[in-house]
């Protein structure tokens, strides 16, 4: 590998904190947040892709075929809920799902 | 800062990724962020290409961009959301956070940026990554996948199943008033119930 880890972890750890910005920056926009943690986890699977290269260890690699695995189930529910909350309220607003509160 | 070929698209795939990152979180209308995050994902998979994780790059670009993102394309474009009125007081709380990711992105980059290995921790590898002219990358993936992570893999699979059943049961809804099919009640007619015998007087109807 030419270039070192330590590039790698930089570039993770800014789209890491790109994606923890884009949660305070679209509060009120689900789906943006939603979009904000797949920030977040390709951020996740950059260290453990470049962490299993500097090493030669193959299990980083395992590890981020499940961490894909659970972003994609994650991501599947995560917008049946969106859709399913859409039909009931017509609005995806962050506000508007405290409704159920007390 | 690196120099030669590697380096070359190491800065341009990261560039690119951080940008259009950028972009995913910053653009107005939430089409524009889904096809943004799809060109951060394609970087994305060019840094892993670059690491020579393959088989992880493909699946990134055809499973992760061609499905995931896909969908999310799909539920972005369904809902008939009015996006402008939901930037109404967007930047209320930016302050703060540019003020937590300044602080969250420096303490990242000062403990990672000088990251090295302490020599100890080549004795500590699990699965050592064959070469690559001996056995292909998908291959050796396999190989350890299929065996020493069997169970893991079976419950990511049982992770997918849930996942799938729980958004069927949760978006599926039956519409009122739609004329369905009932096999059970097709099989299950006798001639008792199917027929009914009328006597019919004459010059009267029914």
């Amino acid at each position: 590998m030419v270039v070192g880890i330590a590039h790698y972890l930089t570039v993770s750890a800014i789209l890491f904190t790109l994606g923890v910005f884009g949660i305070f920056l679209n509060r009120r926009n689900i789906i943006v947040i939603l979009m904000s943690v797949e920030l977040i986890l390709l951020a996740v699977n950059i260290n453990f892709v470049a962490f299993s290269a500097a090493l030669h260890d193959l299990v980083g690699q395992v590890f981020a075929l499940f961490v894909l695995t659970v972003a994609a189930a994650e991501a599947a529910i995560g917008l049946a809920i969106l859709v399913v909350f859409f039909r009931n309220r017509g609005s995806i607003a962050v506000e508007d799902v405290s409704a159920m509160k007390g | 800062m690196l120099s030669g070929l590697e380096a070359a698209f190491f800065y341009l795939f990261a560039f690119i990724a951080v940008a259009s990152a950028f972009m995913v979180i910053s653009s107005r209308n939430p089409v524009h962020s889904v096809l943004f995050l799809i060109l951060t994902f394609f970087n994305a998979a060019g840094l892993f290409m670059l690491t020579g994780a393959e088989f992880l790059a493909m699946i990134l670009l055809v499973v992760y961009v061609g499905a995931v993102m896909v969908l999310f394309l799909f539920v972005v474009m369904m809902l008939d959301v009015d996006f402008a009125e939901m930037k109404q007081g967007a930047l209320q709380y930016a302050p703060i956070g540019a003020l937590v990711g300044l602080i969250l992105a420096a303490e990242l980059i000062i403990v990672l940026g000088g990251y090295t290995f302490a020599p100890q921790l080549a004795s500590t590898v699990a699965k050592a990554t064959p070469d690559l002219a001996a056995r292909s990358n998908t291959a050796a993936l396999g190989d350890i996948l299929y065996t020493d992570y069997l169970y893991y893999f079976q419950i990511s699979g049982l992770v997918l199943l849930v996942a799938m059943i729980g958004a069927i049961v949760l978006t599926l809804r039956h519409k009122e008033g739609v004329k369905r099919q009932s096999i059970a009640a097709q099989v299950g007619r006798t001639p008792a119930t199917g027929m009914e015998i009328r006597k019919v007087k004459s010059g009267e109807g029914i």
